[in-house]
């Protein structure tokens, strides 16, 4: 004890190699994994591109992206498939990003945002909007997004007025989300049921009506969004060590929080207008993603990556491993539920608060 | 290294709700010297620390740092000059040791100079001041509450700031490692020059091992000086409410607070 401030025995590997050589091993780890995910991804896309009633060929698929008439693929691969892949991926990158972000701010694996109601918002108004209001297409994508940002928005408002975010949030958050299903079941129920069949995507989230012109929105909302959070992922790494020591650690604790609310809730929102809300991606692709990176890296870019991979693999899954076609969210869902359970049982069992 | 940066409370007043926390500070924190906080609980001391760090903006009065109110220096920039060791840091689960302590390299990089050999050099320099080297690869969740402080020192170390707060960094360890890190804060205050803060709740601790004690009293500053100066049984009285013999520490010539109670007594 009393030697412990003296400089260290010169018996002691340098501190300052070993340092790099651990860093430098946890770094190529991380770098390996996502690589390693990143080339799923691809891999799964691909798949996706092949793999329907009919068989194409990975070359014929390359021919039909690269611009050209295959005969008997053109129309299956480059209408068909490639947007319900591409709408695919690119929600379960939106899922991922936000689900993650949402978790380590609030440092609570139960903080995604489909557990705290902002999917859940954007599907009620675009349930509203179809069986209601009777509107269709874009319109009805475009309220959902509008729907989710409020939704998030009023939930945030609400935990805020004790000044404490934390658990508040996420409690209020699931009380908002029953609603919201409450909801979202009611108007199903005084409906007929033909309309019931174009609003019961907004309650599993489905890649069946995936169009090329539902593309857009989301690609552009990836494209801005995706990259701001990762600019922010140090910060947001920094913001898991608590808001006092961010504070001190010059971090702008209160903007930076904004800043990843918004985008968090704005990929989670168009991604929900895009294809209802895939059930627990958002929730998933971040405790994978730590498990695979290990403890005290960046889970940003491997979660996204997750994200697409849960999508896709689980469409196929739900297109062609069982007897029924099912929605990808029943797949996820059937995923996500006993992650959530083993979650609560372990937060109950350690006595901890949420 | 010298420093010279003066961190000084302006007449500075925090409420929480209608109820005042911090009533009417003023103080100047000695450059290059240990200060330490005292007084009962509840009396604001860990209140009084956040507003130095500007963690809480005060209702009135004003926190300054060179001349400079706190809350218009750019954080990254004020992070660079001044850190805080909060009472209960969090941790991510399974964090390792040495990563944990690089976080305090946060306000020396940017975006585009993520990691340098410098980094390295401060974090292994940290690890080896808290006698952390042999825990580097060890992971947080797995250390002793003593070991577990010691990293987060190493972490607030690693900052390299020039002046440094700790709350109350010897709560719930015993009393070796409460003695241990007051050591580790005098060194560190000796051999780097470093202007430190500390929050204590033990009055004979904080009167050796403090150049200047700011002791309060519901919020307000009652006495300010040398522990020899200003521990005197009517200041115990007065801050702790507490009759109270005061005596030379056969040890070390600090004065050395004895509390009477109702029993027990000669």
């Amino acid at each position: 004890m009393t030697a412990l401030l003296r400089t260290p025995s010169p018996s002691v590997a340098p501190p300052v190699d070993s340092l790099r050589t651990a860093r430098r091993r946890r770094g190529r780890r991380r770098l390996t994994v996502t690589a390693v995910l990143a080339v799923l991804t691809l891999a799964l896309l691909l798949l996706c591109l092949c793999v329907g009633n009919t068989f194409s060929r990975p070359d014929e698929v390359l021919r039909v992206l690269l611009g050209q008439t295959v005969p008997g693929a053109s129309f299956t691969v480059g209408e068909l498939r490639l947007p319900r892949a591409l709408t695919g991926a690119l929600a379960g990158i939106s899922f991922g990003l936000s689900g993650v972000t949402f978790q380590t701010m609030l440092r609570n694996p139960l903080a995604s945002p489909d557990i705290i109601g902002v999917t859940a918002g954007a599907s009620a108004a675009a349930v509203f909007a179809i069986l209601v209001l009777g509107l269709g297409g874009a319109v009805v994508s475009g309220i959902a997004v509008v729907a989710g940002l409020a939704v998030a928005a009023s939930i945030y408002l609400l935990a805020r007025r004790g000044g404490v975010l934390g658990s508040r949030l996420i409690l209020i958050g699931i009380g908002v989300g029953a609603m919201l299903h409450a909801v979202i079941s009611y108007l199903l129920l005084r409906s007929s049921p033909f309309e019931v069949a174009a609003a019961l995507r907004w309650l599993t989230g489905s890649l069946n009506e995936a169009f090329w012109e539902g593309i857009p929105p989301l690609a552009i909302a990836v494209a801005a969004l995706g990259p701001l959070l990762g600019i922010l992922s140090r910060r947001l790494h920094i913001l898991e060590l608590g808001d006092e020591t961010a504070t001190s650690l010059g971090v702008n604790v209160d903007r930076t929080r904004l800043l990843l609310v918004l985008a968090a809730v704005g990929l989670a929102a168009f991604a929900t207008a895009a294809t209802g809300p895939i059930a627990f991606v958002a929730f998933l692709a971040g405790p994978i993603a730590a498990r695979l990176i290990g403890p005290g890296g960046s889970r940003v870019l491997p979660s996204a990556l997750l994200g697409a991979i849960l999508v896709l693999a689980s469409d196929e899954i739900g297109q062609f491993a069982l007897g029924t076609r099912f929605p990808v969210g029943v797949v996820t869902g059937v995923l996500g539920a006993p992650y959530l359970i083993y979650l609560l049982i372990r937060t109950n069992r350690s006595g901890a608060s949420l | 290294m010298t420093t010279d940066h003066a961190l000084v409370a302006h007449s500075a007043s925090v409420a929480y709700g209608d109820r005042l926390v911090v009533d009417d500070v003023e103080l100047a924190v000695p450059p290059g010297r240990i200060s330490v906080i005292v007084g009962a609980n509840a009396s604001g001391k860990s209140t009084l620390l956040k507003t130095l760090a500007r963690l809480i903006t005060p209702k009135s009065g004003s926190v300054l740092l060179d001349g400079m109110d706190v809350h218009r220096i750019p954080s990254r920039r004020l992070a660079q000059v001044l850190g805080l060791l909060p009472q209960n840091p969090l941790a991510p689960d399974g964090i390792v040791v040495s990563e944990l302590v690089g976080r305090g390299r946060y306000p020396h990089q940017s975006l585009l100079r993520r990691w340098s050999a410098g980094d390295d050099a401060a974090v292994a320099s940290a690890l080896a001041l808290t006698g952390a080297t042999e825990l580097a690869d060890r992971a947080l969740d797995e250390l002793s509450g003593g070991q577990r402080q010691r990293v987060w020192i190493a972490m607030a170390l690693a900052q390299q700031t020039e002046v440094l707060l700790l709350d109350e960094p010897t709560t719930f360890l015993d009393v070796t490692h409460q003695v241990e890190v007051l050591d580790l804060l005098t060194d560190l205050n000796r051999e780097r020059g470093t202007t430190i803060v500390v929050v204590l709740h033990d009055l004979n601790l904080a009167a050796r091992y403090a150049d200047h004690l700011f002791a309060l009293r519901e919020g307000r500053l009652v006495a300010s000086g040398h522990p020899r100066d200003v521990v005197t049984e009517q200041l115990v009285h007065e801050v702790f409410g507490l009759a109270s013999r005061v005596i030379d520490d056969p040890t070390s010539g600090a004065p050395l607070v004895l509390p009477i109670g109702r029993h027990h007594v000669r």
